[in-house]
């Protein structure tokens, strides 16, 4: 698919940083006119998924979180978020709704939930040791041409 | 951020939190209402939600946590005053049913009542 605009930085994995890679997908979203509802799943999905690799994939140490952010035809908004952390070692598993690891930390296990009700496709790659590539799609401006 | 209000009468601990709430920001919350909760012991946990503007699934944690906490000594959260987003996040993880969910300032102050009997004097 035709990429109209991109975006592309990374930053390491600290937790100050979920507010700022939120805050830079919603200000490249902006292009396409979005609505308040589409801002806000944006900004929850893409704090999940940057909050995951701060939380498992570089846990106790500190690694380079890599956004890239896509602005396709038809009002596609395409957001990869990529880590080189400790992997997931059971997909399917890491994304059942309430599973969490770090139940400790309060984490709730609804990470994968939440990005996948409020994004329109998701998809997740991971391999053990290697790092785990989470790439979300959303189309924007459905509801108000419908 | 959070501030805390308690009502000694009511024995209610309200906490309104504001600003944005991810895994960043729940942890500093989370002691700030845990200090309180185990100085004062209140029978009531308000979770006052009007001035969040943005919260993720570590709100969900946040207020998860806060349950088990007061049922250790028999009390209760309610979360007041969520945002259709904050709506939005707590249905999809079945929150509602483990903590009292009040919309409105009315519902808050109906519930308040309610809970004296509306007898208070």
């Amino acid at each position: 698919m035709k990429v109209l605009n991109e975006l592309k930085c990374s930053f390491p994995s600290l937790s100050v940083n979920e507010a700022y890679a939120r805050t830079a997908v919603t200000a490249f979203a902006a292009q396409l006119d979005p609505t308040i509802e589409e801002i806000a799943d944006i900004r929850t999905a893409v704090s999940e998924a940057v909050t995951n690799c701060i939380v498992h994939a570089y846990r106790g140490t500190t690694g380079q979180i890599e956004l890239c952010v896509k602005l396709l035809a038809d009002g596609w908004l395409y957001i990869r978020i990529k880590d080189r952390g400790c992997g997931i070692p059971d997909v399917p598993k890491a994304m059942e709704p309430l599973y969490t690891t770090a139940a400790a930390e309060e984490r709730a296990g609804l990470g994968f939930a939440v990005m996948e009700n409020f994004m329109d496709k998701l998809s997740v790659r991971s391999a053990a040791g290697r790092g785990t590539t989470v790439t979300m799609r959303k189309q924007l401006g459905v509801q108000r041409d419908a | 951020m959070v501030t805390l209000q308690s009502d000694a009468r009511s024995q209610r601990l309200t906490a309104f939190l504001s600003g944005e709430i991810d895994h960043h920001s729940a942890k500093t919350i989370r002691e700030e209402i845990d200090l309180a909760v185990s100085e004062q012991i209140p029978k009531e946990l308000w979770l006052d939600f009007r001035d969040v503007s943005f919260m993720d699934s570590s709100g969900i944690g946040l207020v998860m946590g806060r349950v088990r906490l007061m049922e250790l000594h028999g009390g209760q959260v309610s979360v007041c005053n969520p945002s259709a987003h904050i709506s939005k996040v707590m249905r999809l993880s079945g929150i509602d049913r483990l903590a009292r969910l009040q919309t409105a300032p009315q519902s808050v102050m109906a519930a308040a009542e309610s809970n004296t009997g509306g007898e208070s004097v």
